[in-house]
């Protein structure tokens, strides 16, 4: 049985303008292995991430047919229990370390407050599984950085000690939105090893949402493409290159290369059947 | 001669009390026409480069010609009427309660220039954007809309040389595709010379004769379009870069 199998699932907004969708009926399976959401601005594919929390203020609603997760269907049980499985089976690492952070909190603090309040750990167990922690992520002075606030680290360190928290809980299911566009390519590459090992080591489930083509084929064992709240494709991150539709074609062939022709870019010609 | 000369340019900030050196004895020369790129991590002192051109960074040492004349200080409008920049973050860099109109004729009454309105819907054409674009403010358009506006703002003075900061680094891949291109078809139409900064080796590659590899605040290695196409880069570290670069994760 899979870990997550989502059916059918819808975000509406109301507006004044009548409701918007912002994810139209998505569906898919995830086991514990790497799934990859790309799509553009306003696809829908953070939205998605977010459902699988519920983490959707009104006037957003999520609705779907079916949200099973480890046999409890997210889409109905009520809200407490739903507490009880965020940060703790399910986690989600955000975008930017500059705003997910507590600015005027100490790092240290800020790792071990969920430690103390859901787990009751004493002072001392607390801070020796934070620095357990920093230490997974590869941070090499985890004491240094405990007391650390978080503008005094970098984007690729404040990026870490984020996932850093998230595992503590070891959860089974992690949803990382856009982890490494704030950082720097030499660093990306660190920050998606660590996480890539941690997936391997711990046996996770990862969906990785990124509206980085090339990031995804080589970091996913497999990709949704979505367009304007769709699934427009599914494939094996392998098979990419040789991707059947216009969307996922265009998404690529509109990329600079090293060494390519000088010749315009092929820009997107966007069909209205696409959405449908 | 060449248009933009650069010498042994040390930019140092000051803050309490401690002294960060955020650029270190750069040089680089553009000849007129040509297309040269900055490339590096963030902190590497590449975006501090085009700012000091513009005078919005403190020069501590070394010098700045533009056409073989030191630079006046402040720079003043003969100045902005040759050299113009385009920012990195379109939402952060156009003013949210001025209309396209008022961000496009600020330039023409600073420089005292007649015929706004034809030149308005001109430079609005010349960026491909429809001329009833004029009356928006910039919350009612798109990110790659308004980066066009604020193409569009910088060329309205004619100048000779455009300064990139990271140009397309908001952008999603297609609008990307799009932006640069049409940067590609007003320098080759206007006879710009571009100095870009960018952290994306692929997009400098595109756009830019040479390119300059930065690492903290100095200069790495000067890269040729056919050097770095063929990977003969001799540093260490624009090795890394290049072998990091997105675009290579396509590669089997």
């Amino acid at each position: 049985m899979s870990l997550l199998s989502v059916s059918n699932l819808r975000v509406t907004f109301d507006t004044e303008s009548g409701p918007v969708q912002a994810v139209r009926g998505v569906s898919f399976e995830l086991n514990r292995e790497r799934l990859g959401i790309v799509g553009e601005s306003g696809s829908g594919k953070t939205m998605t991430g977010r459902a699988v929390l519920r983490l959707i203020r009104p006037p957003g609603r999520i609705e779907a047919d079916q949200m099973l997760f480890d046999g409890q269907d997210l889409a109905k049980i009520p809200e407490s229990r739903m507490r009880a499985l965020r940060g703790r089976r399910i986690a989600m690492v955000m975008q930017d370390p500059k705003f997910s952070l507590n600015p005027v909190m100490r790092v240290g603090h800020q790792l071990m407050e969920g430690l103390r309040q859901r787990d009751h750990a004493t002072r001392a167990e607390a801070r020796s599984k934070a620095l357990a922690a920093l230490q997974a992520v590869q941070i090499r002075d985890p004491e240094r950085v405990m007391e650390a606030y978080p503008h005094e680290l970098s984007g690729g360190m404040g990026q870490r000690v984020m996932i850093a928290m998230m595992l503590i809980p070891n959860p089974d299911l992690l949803i990382a939105d856009e982890p490494t566009s704030a950082l720097d390519v030499t660093v990306q590459a660190e920050v998606l090893a660590i996480l890539d090992n941690l997936v391997k080591t711990r046996g996770m489930g990862l969906i990785f949402i990124s509206h980085d083509l090339r990031l995804v084929a080589r970091f996913c064992d497999r990709v949704l493409v979505m367009y304007k709240g769709k699934i427009v494709e599914e494939l094996a991150a392998r098979d990419l290159l040789h991707a059947r539709h216009p969307y996922t074609q265009g998404l690529l062939n509109c990329l600079p290369r090293i060494g390519g022709s000088r010749e315009p870019l092929p820009t997107l010609d966007r069909d209205a059947e696409w959405a449908r | 001669m060449a248009l933009i000369e650069i010498e042994n340019l040390t930019v140092t900030f000051t803050a309490n009390g401690r002294q960060v050196r955020a650029v270190q004895g750069v040089s680089l020369k553009v000849e007129e026409r040509q297309s040269f790129g900055l490339v590096g991590e963030s902190g590497s002192g590449k975006s501090t480069i085009l700012r000091a051109i513009c005078g919005l960074a403190p020069v501590t040492g070394g010098t700045i010609r533009i056409g073989g004349k030191p630079l006046a200080d402040p720079r003043g409008k003969a100045f902005s009427a040759q050299v113009q920049m385009v920012f990195q973050d379109p939402y952060a860099s156009l003013h949210p309660r001025h209309t396209v109109d008022r961000v496009l004729s600020e330039p023409l009454a600073i420089h005292g220039l007649p015929g706004t309105d034809q030149r308005i819907e001109q430079a609005l054409s010349d960026v491909g954007l429809p001329a009833a674009f004029r009356f928006r403010f910039p919350h009612q358009l798109s990110g790659g809309q308004r980066q066009r506006v604020a193409i569009a703002r910088a060329l309205m003075l004619q100048p000779d040389i455009l300064l990139l900061d990271e140009p397309t680094s908001a952008l999603d891949a297609s609008v990307q595709a799009e932006t640069l291109n049409l940067l590609s078809r007003l320098r080759a139409e206007r006879g710009l010379t571009f100095l870009m900064v960018s952290h994306d080796l692929a997009v400098i590659d595109h756009m830019c004769d040479r390119v300059l590899v930065m690492q903290h605040g100095q200069a790495v290695e000067e890269l040729s379009r056919e050097t770095l196409a063929a990977a003969r880069m001799t540093t260490a570290y624009a090795r890394a870069l290049f072998a990091a670069s997105a675009d290579r994760m396509l590669d089997p």
